[in-house]
């Protein structure tokens, strides 16, 4: 009951802010929305027991790359692009083609329902025996070594490739 | 009140992924692109905790972790070259950048 509540509230935090992201003129106001957007969207992740993930996606997210984002908004000016066509021609065709997506979408997760079971509440097992970040810190230091090294190696390139990006001259 | 089941996870995951493509497809301002991507990457992630949930097995958080990873990287190197663009083009708009037009 109270985990519907709260899935609800959440709900409405995520769908308002991305609603409001997509549609504000303002580049700021749009990185406030999405905030707000990823908050909700942290907040489910503790509704289904996932804490390690909830705090890196306030540390992360919220902490780490909305202010790379409005750092970014107040160094470029926006101010002109603000005052011009906020939506491109192509607008009805997107729209178009993203309800026909939708569409899709809703019919092959109401054809799967029935065959993966997932329209039963999930069963009340403890998952988070032994702690949510030793579990991740096992599977992800054991089964997934690789793939993280990768994943440092793509940090690795993405700090460098940034740096060059700024430079004075490219 | 009905009990939360995944499929309202799926369905409100769906939700902001088309929200996200909404904002992707009819936006001119690079920066809200950007932002739309990051709300695409985050359905994602909604997608792969309601899974790793429903099947009591943690390697659905380690891909988000790996979601989580690449779109730091993104958002990093598509400001870098939102920055460098706008110094030698004078614009944000995405549809004034037309160098490979023919």
């Amino acid at each position: 009951m109270t985990d519907a509540l709260f899935f609800y509230a959440f709900a409405v935090l995520v769908l308002g802010g991305a609603i409001f992201t997509i549609t504000r003129r303002s580049a700021v106001h749009s990185a406030i929305s999405l905030i707000v957007s990823l908050i909700g969207v942290a907040g489910l992740y503790l509704l289904q027991q996932a804490e390690f993930l909830f705090a890196v996606q306030i540390v992360l997210y919220v902490g780490g790359i909305m202010v790379l984002f409005l750092f970014v908004i107040m160094l470029v000016n926006l101010d002109q692009a603000a005052k011009q066509r906020q939506f491109n021609r192509q607008w009805l065709v997107a729209l178009l083609c993203v309800a026909a997506v939708g569409a899709e979408i809703a019919y092959f997760v109401r054809k799967g329902a029935s065959g993966f079971q997932i329209a039963r509440p999930p069963a009340p097992v403890d998952v988070n025996a032994g702690g949510n970040t030793e579990q991740i810190a096992d599977v992800l230091f054991h089964q997934y070594l690789l793939p993280f090294e990768i994943a440092s190696l793509l940090l690795l390139v993405a700090v460098v490739g940034s740096v060059v990006m700024a430079k004075k001259r490219i | 009140m009905a009990p939360i089941t995944t499929t309202h996870y799926l369905a409100l995951s769906a939700a902001l992924l088309l929200i996200g493509t909404i904002g992707v497809l009819t936006r001119r301002n690079i920066v809200i692109i950007l932002m739309s991507i990051e709300l695409i990457l985050n359905a994602v992630n909604i997608n792969l905790i309601a899974f790793s949930h429903y099947l009591h097995n943690v390697n659905g958080q380690i891909f988000a972790i790996f979601v989580i990873t690449d779109a730091v990287a993104e958002a990093a190197v598509g400001l870098g070259i939102l920055i460098a663009l706008f110094r030698n083009k004078e614009t944000v708009l995405a549809d004034e950048v037309d160098l490979l037009k023919w």
